[in-house]
């Protein structure tokens, strides 16, 4: 059970400007169905450049409602510049406080605005202000670097665990945990608390036992965990001299760790850990 | 809150009114040690025997093959690396994709200490593939671990019928029974299943104590060391009133063994044919032919679990869902996506779980109440595309 505010509550079960613009001047959409939850926020502006109207529609849950819900709300009657300097703190404090696994909510409103402002300067044709686009670091969720610094930088974070409740970064398989550490040293310095895990150094001479325990050992620990995470799996079948025979399993379509094989990733992480030589083919039944 | 309905009988049950009646005395004046010399704490012990009777009739086993422990996860948990600890030359445990975290999380753990582990998959109906269960047993299996019936869908596993498959491997078999005991029938005499798990808070007993059934001639490490508690299996000085309750819980789950597969699973039916018809764009999930009586696991097209939970628990309706929405958590539930049920239906499911406590007027206060609810989330998803 939650524990959400009264004003949290309020907004979910009434929530403002629910639906559709016919012909909205800016409209932006974030988030998916497998993430768990999207927002659509459509605005019409005035005259004068303030936003006259403003609707949204969220799936996602009561957090996910709510802050989508007051978003519109605070931004009825601003400009664009006004609105663009709204952040997903501005909302939580609106909100009298989200609960720490919920701050992506927040973070997701506030993105899905920047999206609506980016659209209505695509459509007028004008310039598009610069937003730097980043590199995937979170690949469950898809989360940028420059998504991180954002969040890390506004809402000053100084833990892993946090940019994971602000932007679901790392929530997934975990895998970057490490990254993001690094941008979190980057944005913060001093303050940041993290800790590095110390990478297993490559061995120098394998005897081909020590080789295939390390081989399993691998896929126990840096790759099985990824794959479960969407409701895959990986058996290593054989390893004949440098060839590494797995077969995959369960599904890790709609994801997007699609966009790359699974064969490469596997490889990849295994020539780190083991030894360079080695190659993966998959078994295919 | 004024008015509870309360069908999430899969998370906990009601403490029966008897059942409380039974512990009192042990709470209050009959606080001895079974384990004592004086009569005083020596006829508690007489109780704690009774009450293992109670849970023996109800299981069809002996007494002696009970163990009380303190809830179905430390059952799990000592079914699971028990055997493996007498089994020091068997690395393998083969469970499947859809068990519930006591037993999912306890294997992923046993892999970080060097185990394998295999997990069978299930088909969209939720049912499990017993031809993957033969290939995926070896020479190297100390244990197969499958659950009696899923919790989140009900759908009951053919145990018995794996039981025999896996024991003719001459591999230990324990399932997780704590959604099952109380609502089926069971003949552990009968089966070839060597380890049980249950636990008292699903079957109106009290938190905090649970069993698990050891079949005579099974070797199983030490649960805890300590005293001589439980045949020395499992040391520490018993939980007394939650043991009574059990027993006492058990002897009314025999009685009500009728009630439950008769006018319960008539509730059941009659509150999911009334969603079906009243919300579109809906579907129950799992196997509706082989499913627990008193559960029904319904998922809503294009809206989260967890904003139909808060708008049906504002009427006082208590229903669970897979879904999490957390910032930590990929997927809605790893039941429904090892079923292959898509996202758009996977984040709105929701899990009705009834009980014997359960009346026709909360079966109607709900199908009454969660049409305009379904409607107004529909109305705010942008993935619905008709209205606006």
């Amino acid at each position: 059970m939650w524990d959400y505010t009264d004003k949290v509550m309020d907004q979910f079960h009434r929530p403002r400007n629910v639906g559709k613009l016919n012909d909205p001047d800016g409209v932006g959409e974030v988030g998916s169905l497998a993430c768990g939850d999207a927002l659509t926020l459509m605005f019409k502006l005035d005259e004068n450049g303030r936003i006259k109207d403003v609707k949204f529609q969220t799936f996602g849950c009561a957090s996910a409602i709510a802050s989508s819900s007051v978003l519109t709300e605070m931004i009825k009657g601003m400009t664009l510049e006004e609105a663009a300097a709204v952040t997903n703190k501005d909302i939580v404090e609106r909100l009298g406080g989200l609960p720490d696994q919920k701050m992506h909510c927040s973070v997701m409103g506030q993105e899905a605005l920047e999206a609506a402002i980016q659209d209505y300067y695509k459509r007028k044709g004008g310039k598009v202000p610069e937003v730097p686009k980043g590199n995937i670091v979170c690949t469950c969720f898809g989360v940028t670097d420059e998504e991180i610094r954002k969040v890390v930088h506004e809402n000053d974070l100084t833990a892993v665990d946090s940019v994971t409740n602000f932007c679901k970064a790392g929530g997934g398989c975990g895998g970057c945990k490490e990254r993001i550490a690094e941008l979190i040293e980057e944005v913060q310095g001093q303050k940041a608390h993290v800790v590095h895990k110390e990478k297993p150094a490559r061995p120098a001479k394998l005897t081909n036992i020590q080789k295939i325990q390390l081989i399993q050992q691998t896929i126990n620990e840096q790759i099985r965990p990824a794959l479960r995470a969407d409701g895959g799996d990986i058996d290593l079948i054989d390893v004949e001299g440098d060839k590494v025979l797995v077969a995959f399993r369960g599904m890790c379509a709609q994801c997007k760790m699609a966009e790359y094989t699974m064969r490469d990733v596997v490889e990849v992480r295994l020539r780190e850990f083991v030894s360079e030589h080695l190659y993966v083919e998959e078994l295919k039944d | 809150m004024a008015n509870v309905i309360y069908m999430d009988n899969n998370a906990t049950t009601k403490v029966a009114d008897e059942v409380i009646e039974a512990m009192l005395p042990y709470l209050n004046e009959k606080y001895g040690n079974p384990s004592s010399m004086h009569t005083f704490g020596g006829s508690v012990g007489k109780e704690v025997a009774r009450a293992r009777e109670q849970v023996a009739a109800l299981l069809g086993c002996e007494p002696d093959e009970i163990i009380f422990t303190s809830c179905g996860t430390e059952s799990d948990n000592s079914a699971i690396k028990g055997t493996l600890e007498m089994h020091p030359n068997r690395r393998k445990v083969v469970t499947t994709r859809v068990e519930h975290p006591a037993v999912l999380t306890t294997c992923r753990d046993l892999e970080r200490h060097g185990y394998s582990v295999s997990e069978i998959s299930v088909d969209p109906q939720g049912c499990l593939d017993i031809d993957e269960l033969g290939f995926r047993m070896d020479d190297n299996t100390a244990i197969v671990s499958v659950m009696y019936a899923n919790n989140e869908t009900g759908v009951i596993f053919p145990v018995e019928q794996i039981a025999e498959i896996v024991s003719a491997r001459g591999i230990v078999f324990h399932t997780d029974a704590v959604q099952v005991v109380g609502k089926i029938p069971l003949n552990l005499k009968d089966s070839a299943i060597d380890l049980l798990s249950l636990s008292g808070h699903k079957l109106h007993a009290p938190k905090g104590v649970g069993v698990l059934y050891v079949r005579r001639g099974t070797r199983l490490g030490t649960f805890m060391h300590g005293g001589h508690q439980e045949s020395g299996r499992r040391g520490g000085t018993e939980n007394i009133p939650g043991i009574i309750g059990l027993g006492k819980a058990c002897e009314l789950a025999l009685s009500h063994m009728n009630e439950e597969n008769t006018r319960v699973k008539a509730l059941r039916g009659k509150l999911e044919k009334g969603i079906l018809e009243s919300c579109p764009d809906c579907f129950v999930n799992g196997d509706p032919k082989n499913r627990l009586p008193n559960t029904t696991n319904i998922s809503f097209e294009y809206i989260e679990g967890e904003s139909i939970l808060m708008m049906l628990d504002q009427f006082g309706i208590c229903a669970s869902s897979g879904s999490a929405c957390t910032s930590g958590s990929l997927e809605p539930s790893h039941v429904l996506r090892a079923m292959g049920v898509p996202f758009t239906a996977a984040h709105g499911s929701i899990r009705f779980s009834l009980s014997r406590y359960n009346t026709e007027a909360d079966v109607d206060f709900v199908i009454e109440k969660i049409a305009p609810i379904i409607n107004r989330l529909r109305e705010l998803s942008p993935f619905v595309k008709t209205s606006s």
